[in-house]
Order: structure tokens, then C-alpha cells, then sequence
């Protein structure tokens, strides 16, 4: 029987899987994506922001017609403790005018449109076709096999997701460690579009991101979101996975986020909306320090499947670096068919270009912001403190009411000034 | 608490979205590790409430309803679980994701 060769094969119609066959087609490369799932995007999930600015140029065709939501015109923080809530809406008209620097998505969406982007391009995209492993000729990646059949390719591209099954295959990943993964986990609830910029204080079409920190995780590591669509918002929980095993309460992941749909300030947003779907996902945290190796001889790993996701705790970013890695990891394999070599130190021009942009920058500038935020204090301690101060100021007493200063030296309390500013101060400049 | 509420109320979330049919298990316990302290996490940070404890005090899994996040997959590691995706076309299928 002929054997079947491409220039690339792509594993997964995710956005990094995506970016790479559009770029490899549109350079007139063959290349195959293989996505298991009925359609691209069936089986992906975000939070709900991608920040467009840094990655519009690289695919500048895409974008006037892309199923984005809303653009993210307003910014919100919410701290919340057991009993109150601060809410902290920043609006910004450098934030707010084009060209927006991020939009809510849809992954189903989203990426279901780039596949027929990148085939347009010429990119070949097989569906409902799960890759059962790798095929290695002479220790180098030579393709893989997908539902019984071999298929031969110069370069596979693994872009199969958080799980990184293919990278650990190919021993470019250790096996995972729940320290440096968080899972998210959202509904998406439909509420009329008028219904949800009332609420959220939006123009027609603009639309909001909403954090939350401290009693919504029941004060472990993590945090909660709200992105507005067009006609629903996706409202969900991340937390650390080590956080939700190991501390105290030991609240089951489902109940955690029922409890926050139950607080009132969530609960009136939410009023009168159906919920439409559940899904869930890792998120690798691990930061700069557990990145896979990105490159071996033939193969090339991009996306989350390479650990490219940063937690900075009010911005939490992903989806770009997917799609900015699969552009590189594209251009790495058309300099190697350019010389057809399509060894390690060939395709290690991928490592030597991401190197020089933003997005190794960004994961050396972020090394340890991670862990520094992973503090207790930060997601107990500072949101009760702040919901204490506000209780003071704004609370009436039935009998004398305290001045201001000395409302917040009680809730301060002196002796823990000079420990937090010792402990905390050194974590919060990482920042 | 009021477990048996939640996980109603779970089951009905899960029923709103596009699982197509599996008919191969796609997660099991590896044999001699059904009493490792990894699955009681797995009880714990399961999204979709798959892992529960029985009345043995043993952790039992269903995969009706999975969303193929990852977690227990990391959380009980591969020497715990034999852990691999539905096969093509089958399993939750996004339709917002």
C-alpha cells in the first residue's frame, strides 16, 4: 500500500492546532489537522476572554468577520467575603475604542469559523478522528496513527490540548503534577442582550469582565469569572488543583460554584437567565518552569499542550499564546522543509523565535507570579480586611458610630501591619 | 449537607449539553489502586460530580456526564487511573465551550 505523507500533521483543531494549518496552507504547505471531536472547538473550552491585540496582525484576514461576542470595554474586580462584596469597575476610554484589545468568545464558536478559515487556505481538516499515538521511524516522529490508519508526516505538531498526551509521548513532557494546574469549570447562562447590558451598565453590543476573589473560592487558591456575550454571560470558577484537594473546607468543585451562583450580588445578575451548558477544563499554571521541551526530531509542541497559559491573577491569558505559538511552530516547519531537515536542532529555530517575542517575554517577566499570588492572605485575609473597612464606614450602628481612623486601625489591627508589609509587600512588587 | 440536592441539580446541569454516546470506558482504575487516597481528591474536584464515595466507603466512578476536563487525570496521576479520550466522535460535544 502507498503510504500517505504530508508535510505537517497537526494534532487537534484547537487554536493553536488551528493557527498553525492556516499558516502552513497559506504558505502552500500540506498539511492535515486531525480533531477527535464532530467539529473544531467541540471539545474546547476558555473562561471567556482572548486578548486580540497582540496576535491580529499575524492572521490580519480573520478577524471582520469572526464570531467574536463583545468587545471588553469595562474591567470589573469584585472582593468578596462571607457576608459583603466590594466592587471595583474601572472604566478606560483608551480600553474602550478601536481597536479593542480583547473580546468575550465562544470556543465552539470561534473555532469551528477558523477551521474553515484555514481550510479556505487549503488546509486539510479531518474530524471525528481521535490520534492514538505517535509513529516513531529511527527515533524520529514519521506521523501518527488515527483510527487504525498510519499517516506519515515530516513534522507532527501536537496541539492536543492541557493533557499534552503526545509531548509526553515523545518525552518532551514529565508527567503532570496537580501543583501546576487549575481547573476551570463555567455555565453559560442565556439572558437577552438588552437584559444584560442594563445590568451591566454596557452601551448596546459593549460588553463587561467581571473577576472575583476571596470568599467565592471559600478563600483557596482561585478565583471567579464573568465574561458577557452577545446573548448570555459565562460564569464560572478556576481554582488551583491542589487548593480544591488539600484545603479546608473541603467543598465538592459542583457545589462550589452552586454557592456562588446563590450569593445575591451573583444571583440578581443571573436572575430570569437559563442555563444552556456546563464544560470544563485544566489550565496548566505551572508558568516558565514547566513548559514542556518544545521541540524533538520531528515534532513540535504548541499551545497549552506546552504549557503556554499564565494565571496572573487579574488577567489570565492563554488563547493568544495558543494561536501566536501555532504561527511560530508553522514558520519552524517551513524553514525545516526549506531545508529538509527535520531534526531536533533543525526545529529548534520554533524555541529561538519564540524566544525573541512577546510571549517567552511575558513567561520570564511572569517566572514567579504564580506562586507569589498562591497565598492564603491574599485570598482570605486582604478581601475580609477590605469587606471589615467598608462595614465600618458605611454600617450604621444602633448607638455611637466611630470616626474613620479609628474604624480602620480595629479592622486593621497594628500588630499585623509590620508582618504584612514584611511578607506580603515582597509578593505583591513580583507582581 | 445537602449533597443529594447539589447533585441533582448537577445532573440536570449535565443534561443540558451534547454527549454522544461511548461505548468504550474511557477512564478505569488501575487494578490494586481502588483504595488510593487520590481518588477521594477526585470526589472533591470532579467538575461533573462523577467520583463519589459508596456506601463501602469506596470511591465508585461513572462516566455518564464526563466532560473530559482532565482533572482526575492529574489529581489521581497515571499510576491511579488509565485515563484516555472517548474515541472520535463520541463524548460531550461543546456547542458553546
Amino acid at each position: 500500500m502507498e503510504e500517505v505523507r504530508f508535510n505537517v500533521i497537526i494534532i487537534g483543531g484547537g487554536l493553536s492546532g488551528l493557527a498553525a494549518a492556516y499558516t502552513l496552507a497559506e504558505a502552500g504547505q500540506e498539511v492535515l489537522l486531525l480533531e477527535k471531536g464532530d467539529y473544531c472547538g467541540a471539545k474546547n473550552v476558555t473562561g471567556g476572554r482572548m486578548y486580540v491585540s497582540l496576535i491580529r496582525d499575524f492572521f490580519p484576514a480573520i478577524w471582520a468577520k469572526a464570531p467574536l461576542e463583545r468587545a471588553i470595554v469595562q474591567e470589573e474586580l469584585c472582593l468578596m467575603s462571607p457576608g459583603s462584596s466590594i466592587l471595583i469597575r474601572y472604566n478606560d476610554a483608551d480600553i474602550a475604542s478601536e481597536p479593542y484589545q480583547s473580546y468575550s468568545v465562544c470556543r465552539a464558536k470561534f473555532d469551528k469559523y477558523f477551521a474553515k478559515q484555514a481550510e479556505k487556505k487549503g488546509a486539510l481538516i479531518t474530524v471525528k478522528k481521535k490520534v492514538d499515538s505517535l509513529v516513531f521511524k529511527d527515533g524520529k516522529v514519521d506521523g501518527v496513527v488515527a483510527g487504525g490508519e498510519t499517516l506519515y508526516a515530516d513534522v507532527v505538531i501536537c496541539c492536543d490540548g492541557a493533557l499534552s498526551l503526545f509531548a509526553q509521548q515523545a518525552y518532551l513532557q514529565k508527567p503532570l503534577n496537580p501543583k501546576h494546574f487549575a481547573v476551570g469549570f463555567k455555565e453559560i447562562i442565556e439572558l437577552a442582550p438588552e437584559t444584560l447590558e442594563n445590568r451591566f451598565n454596557l452601551l448596546p453590543g459593549q460588553g463587561a469582565a467581571r473577576l472575583y476573589m476571596g470568599d467565592v473560592t471559600e478563600g483557596k487558591f482561585g478565583g471567579g469569572f464573568l465574561y458577557t456575550n452577545k446573548e448570555s454571560v459565562s460564569l464560572g470558577l478556576v481554582l488551583g488543583l491542589e487548593a480544591l484537594c488539600q484545603e479546608e473546607p473541603r467543598t465538592k468543585a459542583p457545589d462550589l460554584l452552586e454557592r456562588f451562583k446563590k450569593r445575591p450580588e451573583v444571583a440578581a445578575l443571573i436572575a430570569g437567565g437559563q442555563t444552556a451548558e456546563y464544560s470544563a477544563h485544566v489550565i496548566p499554571e505551572g508558568g516558565y518552569d514547566h513548559l514542556s521541551k518544545l521541540f524533538g526530531d520531528g515534532i513540535l509542541v504548541a499551545g497549552d499542550a506546552a504549557g503556554f497559559s499564565i494565571n496572573a491573577g487579574i488577567t489570565v491569558r492563554g488563547m493568544e499564546y495558543a494561536m501566536f505559538s501555532g504561527y511560530i511552530a508553522a514558520w519552524a516547519a517551513i524553514k525545516a522543509a526549506g531545508t529538509g531537515d527535520y531534526s531536533a536542532e533543525s526545529l529548534s529555530v520554533y524555541e529561538r523565535m519564540l524566544a525573541d517575542s512577546f510571549l517567552m517575554q511575558d513567561f520570564k517577566e511572569y517566572r514567579h507570579v504564580t506562586e507569589s499570588l498562591n497565598h492564603k492572605r491574599f485570598f482570605t485575609y486582604y478581601p475580609e480586611l477590605a469587606g471589615k473597612i467598608m462595614h465600618g464606614l458605611y454600617a450604621m450602628p444602633n448607638g455611637p458610630k466611630a470616626r474613620i481612623t479609628p474604624t480602620l486601625r480595629r479592622s486593621v489591627g497594628v500588630r499585623n501591619v509590620p508582618d504584612m508589609l514584611l511578607k506580603d509587600l515582597p509578593k505583591v512588587v513580583k507582581l | 449537607m445537602n449533597g443529594g440536592k447539589e447533585s441533582l441539580n448537577l445532573k440536570a446541569k449535565l443534561g443540558l449539553n451534547v454527549f454522544k454516546e461511548n461505548k468504550n470506558f474511557h477512564i478505569s482504575v488501575n487494578p490494586g489502586k481502588e483504595n488510593d487516597p487520590r481518588l477521594f481528591y477526585a470526589v472533591l474536584a470532579c467538575p461533573a460530580g462523577l467520583y463519589s464515595v459508596n456506601d463501602a466507603g469506596a470511591v465508585e466512578l461513572s462516566q455518564d456526564g464526563c466532560l473530559e476536563c482532565g482533572t482526575c487525570k492529574i489529581i489521581c496521576s497515571d499510576e491511579v487511573l488509565t485515563w484516555r479520550y472517548p474515541d472520535g466522535a463520541t463524548g460531550v460535544q461543546f456547542r458553546f465551550g
